[in-house]
């Protein structure tokens, strides 16, 4: 039950910012400081989850096959590979060194 | 009719970026509908977030934050406020797209990062509106077809982590990210909080250390306003 209700609290959230991106006149968002901020909060936000999603195993920091699998996804990007070329990288490389380490 | 093409490109090429940035997107729907089902989430449950979020970061950021233990709650305001980035995506569209407002609330829920991009690169309004319609359906079907394919298939797939599927929710948050590190301000804020999103883990509870980190942003905004922001002062302060 608990998964439904972040489930709905998180598309009605969604949803709205989407929508009132598209309703609201241009003005109302188009101060300097706001879209600076706009800007940067998902740099942080993915930034961290990137971090904790490599690193973290419950509330431990940890090195592991996933970091040798997100380092793939890196080079990919340096090289200017497709989307589904990185995350397919990352995939692949993460099932490979955790096969040779066992 | 040569002016013509030159200047505009042909409703044919529109249709060929937006398929190809659909088709590669919408596949990775896949991984995610493995990764829900595998943070233990049901098929219903795990198609819901691709029918009504719709909005990748966000899902994998729900699921991984669930995973993790994570508050049902601080989970969605977590991929909430990755999805607040959207309503800045719509602003640039709206413009762009001069869509009746009728059409806009159901237009809305295509604004994402990929339709964005696909929409802004187009010449003139009619292939902008090719591009973010073109793009819309195949991320939007194919997404949510692969969403239910990956959730039902996660039983065969066995142990996500034997295939480094855990892998994919990271390396789709790097892709979405590293477009956007152009600067130094940029790389400060993802530096700050990435430090913000380790060092807080093993000391808070799931999901809040991911909330502190985004702090990062008006943190630097700050620090550098006050670097640069008065130049009479700090010339002041020199002088004295």
């Amino acid at each position: 039950m608990n998964i439904w209700i972040a489930i709905g609290v998180t598309a009605v959230g969604c949803y709205l910012v989407k929508v009132v991106g598209l309703l609201v006149p241009a003005g109302a968002l188009e101060r300097p400081l706001v879209k600076r901020l706009a800007a940067l909060l998902p740099v942080a936000l993915l930034a961290a989850l990137t971090a904790q999603q490599t690193f973290a195993d419950g509330h431990a920091l940890v090195l592991d096959a996933r970091a040798a699998g997100v380092a793939a996804a890196a080079v990919a990007l340096l090289l200017r590979a497709p989307f589904l070329v990185v995350v397919g990288a990352a995939v692949v490389v993460t099932a490979g060194v955790r096969a040779l380490t066992g | 009719m040569d002016a013509d093409t030159a200047e505009r490109k042909s409703d044919g090429a529109v249709v060929r970026d937006a398929l190809g940035v659909g088709v590669a997107v919408g596949l990775s729907g896949f991984a995610f509908g493995v990764t829900a089902a595998g943070a233990g989430l049901t098929v219903a449950q795990t198609c819901a977030l691709s029918l009504l979020v719709f909005t990748g970061a966000s899902q994998f950021a729900l699921v991984g934050a669930l995973a993790a233990g994570g508050n049902p709650l601080t989970a969605a305001a977590g991929a909430f406020f990755l999805g607040v980035r959207n309503a800045f995506y719509g602003l640039r569209l709206s413009q762009m797209l001069a869509l009746p407002r009728a059409v806009r609330p159901f237009a809305a829920q295509w604004v994402i990062d990929e339709t964005t991009a696909v929409a802004l690169a187009q010449p003139t309004r009619r292939a902008t509106r090719i591009g973010f319609t073109v793009t819309g359906v195949t991320v939007y079907a194919l997404w949510n077809l692969t969403t239910f394919l990956g959730a039902l298939g996660a039983d065969a797939v066995g142990d996500t982590r034997r295939w480094g599927l855990d892998a994919a929710g990271p390396a789709v948050f790097l892709a979405l990210l590293a477009p956007m590190l152009r600067s130094t301000t940029e790389r400060a804020v993802a530096g700050l909080a990435v430090v913000l999103g380790l060092g807080l883990l093993p000391v808070l509870p799931a999901g809040v250390p991911v909330l502190v980190a985004s702090l990062a942003a008006p943190a630097v905004l700050w620090a550098r306003g006050r670097r640069r922001g008065t130049p009479s002062e700090a010339a002041e302060g020199e002088t004295r």
